[in-house]
């Protein structure tokens, strides 16, 4: 099944550890000491983010590390940029419009 | 004027709020009337082109966004609820040129509201998926608007 992206990020448990390993890469172990959650429960996070390419694993030595794959945090960003943007010009249109008519309504 | 814009990804859910430096009469007006409609609506280069607007509970605008190269998709948007010059609901769907939907669609809650000559808009969009907010943007606007990526520091700023 594919994951949905945004429900990925849209949890609040979630959200921290990408902000997490965006600083530095960590292990599963390191990760959940940071939270006061199951082990259990941020490796289902983790799989739910693995699941969706927005971390990856990484082999070093004994030890595997979570690493955020950031160009796909980009393409969140970019397309709800572009919204934003679609909606910022629509506006900046509609002000214009508003004052010309402003002008014209004072003509009459 | 400052335009806000809220992404909440758990309610699924995109809100746009700005002020307008006109009274309410004219910014309803702008938003409920094919002729104004079509002056804003499209960003440039795009054109707004209304084809049926029946600004009434069960009526709608059937529109289409024409491309500088003419190519047209198509859009309708049906009036849920009317609370005039405070409100109104509508629900948003693709289509083809024969006004047929494709669904699902989104749905738009506008709220107007004027204090000291400043209008407040308030739009919330509620989708179903935010992956077809997506491809709405796929849907004709990638040309010309592809943004500059923020840095990721200022993304999770954003996302805590």
């Amino acid at each position: 099944m594919r994951r949905d992206i945004f429900q990925a990020i849209a949890d609040p448990t979630r959200r921290a550890i990408i902000a997490l390993i965006a600083v530095q890469a960590m292990t599963p172990n390191a990760l959940a000491a940071r939270f006061e959650t199951s082990r259990q429960a941020i490796s289902k996070h983790l799989r739910i983010l693995a699941e969706c390419e927005l971390i990856t694993q990484e082999q070093k030595g004994r030890e595997i590390y979570y690493v955020l794959e950031i160009e796909k945090m980009k393409e969140i960003d970019e397309w709800l940029e572009q919204y934003r943007k679609i909606w910022e010009t629509r506006y900046s249109q509609l002000d214009e419009l508003l004052s010309t008519m402003r002008k014209q309504e004072k003509e009459k | 004027m400052q335009m806000d814009f809220i992404v909440d990804k758990q309610a699924k859910t995109v809100s746009i709020v700005k002020d307008f430096a006109a009274g309410l009469d004219l910014v309803w007006d702008a938003y409920t009337r094919a002729e104004l409609l079509d002056q804003w609506w499209a960003p440039k280069p795009w054109m707004s082109r209304t084809k049926v607007l029946d600004f009434r509970v069960g009526g709608r605008r059937f529109y289409a966004m024409v491309s500088p190269e003419g190519d047209e998709r198509w859009a309708i948007q049906k009036y849920t609820s009317i609370t005039p010059k405070t409100n109104f609901k509508l629900f948003n769907a693709f289509a083809d040129e024969h006004e047929n939907p494709e669904l699902p669609g989104s749905e738009w809650d506008l709220n107007f509201s004027e204090q000291d000559g400043t209008t407040k808009v308030s739009v919330s969009i509620h989708n179903e998926s935010l992956e077809r907010m997506e491809r709405m943007i796929e849907m004709g606007f990638k040309e010309g608007t592809m943004m500059q990526l923020k840095n990721l520091e200022e993304l999770l700023k954003s996302l805590q």
